[in-house]
């Protein structure tokens, strides 16, 4: 497998913000679409926190000036990213991207293959499997405040993954992906493609890093997620970007009838990260459960915006999220329930809560509802509070330290939403990210 | 102009009538600084009046329509084909025979002469923009209470005025509390004395009666330390073709360990726009409380606010929004902690009928290095038939580790088995359902007092007619 990009093209390392790169090999309709987008970018306004949508979110710190597309990675460097690419001990599948470059690949299995699985990098797909990816490529417009972003997304996307599951077909080992920021102000735009068909069931855990923890550098993902009747789709997210990272990711995952889909995001690096999840809910049955888990500390600052959009009748939806606050950091949850008109029989649940474990940390939340339709149970709870003195009293009491206390409440609380997924591989995974991310301050 | 209507099944649109307008004084139609000066003239405004009304009028202008969070429905209002200023031309009457005969009926009809031979403590009615009949209970007045139109307030009492009158709710606050800054007329002062308690409800009624007339009271209630009033107001307006504008003020300051109790039972003629910016400021060891009552109005805008200023101070909102066909209820409250061990509580319950919409809007602040504060806030919606609509967009924001904030929400319907239960011993459909949504809104609706809550069971029933089966 070779990058579409030149090195020529890389050595240029151009600030994104002077436009697209060209000469891809892209088909001439991806192309056009590419520059359709730019011109979006370019005309729409960029978000204040007058606006609804970035209410309490520190728009300031997304100055995208200094950005610049990736530098070359030389080979010691690609060693040693390909070194720290370590994840699940078991998986399917595996792809490793650098930069946007896909450095390294694990194909399915042959008999996989045979059933009709397809997983190849973006560029690929949209010359061999041109109609599946036309049809289901960013198809969801960005409704979450992110519609600017998304358009940056797809006209300077240059790589990803795109994963078919065919009807009937269950993977049973996750898929696992990597991403990877490298060099100095370098940007990075991933894109997850998956398609789930009628009755298939995958797990895909994606991980986004940085190579250099302290280099500032800046993220634009976007997600789709289409889970066809019956299905079932499990995404996790492991993000843990660098302290200076500003990132925003756009997930679109689409459920349809008798389908099932899950979401993990565990948000523990950048300097500011901004999250959109965005589930529609469009067949009798559906059902979609978003969880979340964030650790913040410092200066960080992570924004989650979800809706969850209940179209067609007899859906149900489950949001938990939680925020551990450390330093400085702030968390803002902007969150939605939406029933369409005639989504009668909607069971909608969104929990939202904080744990604030310093004096300068802020929690903001603002989990809402619109209902349209009658029939439905929906309801929401958001709390803000802090460690229960009776619970570290308890401990304490058993002789053990006050921080380590602290600390064994804050994984327990965490561990609530990671327990949900029921698939202890990846939960013992997320769970060592959330130690390291502890023991490193 | 109308004619009145028989008084017979008074309830069912109670306040749906009109007498022959009479106003003296007019400002005509539009907003200028001449509309400004013309009210300032009329009332006899000292300087700073004349120049904080100018002011209003400035910031009025100057700022937008909130439309980017708030319905895009208030672009229809026509600011210029609104009268500003109308009057009488009467000064505030204090006896029951000085009152002019057309509005006595109006009262009549209101039922405010036998509430008062009830237990009212005192009556301040308010007939379009100038209070007509004002009357304070003797005991009342001998505690010392100041009970009067906001007119007489500023002119009698600057001292005690001046220094709240503004401070709660700047002009700037919103949109509409500037426009109030600047054509404000009518609303009551109070004051109560320290240790002084205010045994019996304080009433007053605001109705509109011109075509076209927006109403702009300004209310100041000020209960001095250590003592406690409660006051009513509910609204009832005549319906007419062109939609018309409310959009008061009012200003709550409870001092150290006061109490004030501030009631609304909000029921507008189905084309008022109801726009009301309401806040009150509790000082040490005192306590705010807002019940909110909305039934009628085309579209209502109103967040009651507590400010909690004063260590240990309490703030409180109780609402019930019943939003009927083509009505839009967007309502909620406001907390805003600014002191350690500060507690509030905001309840709130709305009832969605036929294509009616209720919105809940919220706030919670409790800024950083703060202790022990403690917010609690549940709403629940109830949707009756499937064009309902129901909305809930609270914000909360939390810094540090000293204090607990929850909110809950949930929506739901009447539950299908509560409905049969009932139809099975007898009860009709819209009976059974009437009664489940009297069940909904009871806990909240006991607190009110009594003959408030009568009157609340029974708007209810009224409204609930007609939208089941």
């Amino acid at each position: 497998m070779t990058s579409s990009l030149t090195v020529d093209e890389m050595a240029g390392s151009k600030g994104i913000l002077s436009g697209r790169v060209e000469s891809r090999d892209f088909p001439d309709w991806f192309r056009e679409q590419q520059s359709e987008a730019w011109k979006q970018f370019e005309s729409l306004p960029s978000p204040t926190r007058k606006d609804q949508l970035w209410r309490f979110s520190n728009v300031d710190l997304l100055d995208l000036s200094p950005f610049k597309f990736g530098g070359i990675l030389g080979d010691d460097e690609r060693a040693a990213i390909l070194d720290q690419s370590r994840g699940l001990d078991e998986v399917a599948a595996r792809l490793i991207f650098a930069g946007d470059q896909l450095i390294h690949r694990d194909v399915v299995s042959e008999q996989l293959k045979k059933r009709g699985v397809i997983f190849q990098p973006l560029e690929r797909a949209m010359v061999e499997h041109a109609d599946l990816f036309r049809k289901h490529f960013m198809s969801q417009p960005a409704v979450l405040g992110s519609a600017k972003f998304a358009a940056l997304h797809q006209a300077l996307v240059s790589s990803g993954t795109f994963l078919y599951v065919p009807r009937g077909v269950e993977i049973e080992t996750p898929i696992e992906i990597f991403h990877w920021l490298y060099g100095e102000n370098a940007s990075v735009f991933p894109h997850l493609l998956l398609v789930a068909d009628e009755l298939a069931k995958v797990t895909v855990i994606e991980s986004f890093r940085s190579a250099d923890r302290h280099l500032a550098g800046f993220a634009c993902g976007v997600n789709d997620l289409i889970a066809g009747p019956g299905a079932k789709v499990t995404y996790v997210c492991a993000q843990t970007w660098g302290e200076n990272v500003r990132a925003l990711q756009m997930n679109t995952t689409t459920v349809d009838h008798d389908a099932s889909a899950m979401s993990l995001n565990l948000h523990l690096g950048g300097r500011y990260s901004r999250f959109e999840s965005l589930s529609r809910l469009i067949g009798d049955g559906a059902r979609s459960d978003l969880l979340a888990v964030a650790v913040a500390t410092n200066e960080q600052e992570f924004d989650a915006r979800t809706l969850q959009d209940h179209v067609s009748a007899h859906t149900a939806s489950d949001l938990l999220y939680k925020n551990a606050l450390e330093g400085r950091a702030r968390c803002t949850f902007g969150g939605l329930i939406r029933v369409e008109p005639h989504a009668h029989f909607t069971d909608a649940y969104q929990k939202v809560r904080n744990l604030l474990l310093s004096d300068d940390a802020e929690a903001n939340s603002m989990p809402g509802l619109e209902i349209l339709a009658d029939n439905v149970r929906c309801t929401h709870g958001a709390t803000s509070g802090q460690i229960d003195e009776d619970e570290l009293f308890y401990l304490r009491s058993r002789g053990i330290p006050i921080t380590v206390a602290q600390r064994l409440i804050v994984t327990g609380f965490l561990n609530e939403v990671i327990k949900r997924l029921d698939q202890p591989a990846i939960e013992h995974a997320l769970q060592q990210l959330i130690e390291e991310k502890f023991a490193h301050q | 102009m109308k004619t009145e209507t028989k008084a017979v099944d008074i309830n069912r649109n109670i306040g749906d009538f009109a007498y022959p307008e009479v106003h003296v004084r007019d400002a005509g139609t539009g907003l200028s600084e001449k509309t400004i000066h013309y009210i300032s003239d009329v009332k006899e405004d000292p300087d700073w009046v004349r120049e904080f009304r100018l002011r209003g009028l400035k910031t009025f202008l100057e700022k937008p329509l909130p439309t980017h969070w708030a319905s895009k429905d208030l672009e229809t209002i026509n600011f210029d084909k609104i009268r500003y200023y109308l009057s009488p031309g009467t000064t505030a009457k204090r006896s029951w025979d000085e009152v002019p005969e057309d509005i006595k009926r109006t009262f009549e009809r209101l039922g405010i002469p036998e509430q008062e031979r009830k237990f009212l403590a005192g009556v301040e009615a308010q007939f379009d923009s100038e209070a007509v009949y004002s009357n304070i209970k003797k005991a009342v007045g001998e505690q010392g209470v100041i009970f009067v139109g906001s007119t007489e307030g500023l002119k009698n009492h600057p001292e005690i005025f001046r220094k709240w009158f503004g401070k709660v709710i700047p002009i700037a606050d919103n949109k509409f509390s500037a426009l109030n800054s600047a054509v404000f007329s009518g609303g009551s002062f109070i004051y109560v004395p320290p240790g002084v308690k205010v045994k019996h409800p304080l009433q007053a009624y605001f109705r509109i009666n011109a075509e076209n007339f927006g109403q702009f009271e300004r209310t100041l209630i000020i209960a001095d330390e250590g003592s406690e009033v409660t006051y009513m107001e509910g609204c009832t307006a005549p319906k007419f073709n062109t939609a018309t504008l409310h959009s008061a003020v009012v200003e709550l300051v409870a001092l150290k360990g006061a109490k004030i109790q501030y009631i609304t039972v909000q029921n507008w003629s189905a084309n008022v726009f109801n726009l009301v910016t309401k806040r009150g400021l509790a000082h040490e060891n005192a306590e705010v409380k807002w019940i909110d009552c909305n039934i009628g109005s085309r579209l209502t805008m109103k967040y009651p606010s507590v400010v909690l200023k004063g260590r240990k101070s309490r703030g409180e909102v109780l609402s019930i929004a019943l939003a009927n066909n083509g009505q839009h209820q967007d309502t909620g409250a406001k907390m805003i902690h600014a002191a350690d061990e500060t507690t509030s509580n905001i309840i709130s319950k709305s009832i969605s009928i036929g294509t009616g919409r209720a919105t809940y809007r919220g706030l919670v602040h409790v800024p950083k290095h703060l202790k022990h504060c403690k917010n609690n806030t549940e709403c629940d919606a109830l949707l009756i038939n499937a064009t309902s609509r129901t909305d809930t967009y609270p914000a909360i924001t939390v810094r540090g580790t000293g204090n607990a904030v929850q909110h809950e929400a949930s929506v739901s319907q009447v539950s299908a088995e509560q409905i049969f239960y009932m139809q099975q011993r007898g009860l009709s459909e819209a009976q059974a359902m009437s009664l489940s949504v009297n069940g909904f809104v009871n806990d909240l609706v006991r607190q009110f007092p009594m003959e408030y809550s009568v009157e609340l069971k029974r708007l209810i029933e009224l409204e609930m007619e007609g939208s089941v089966g």
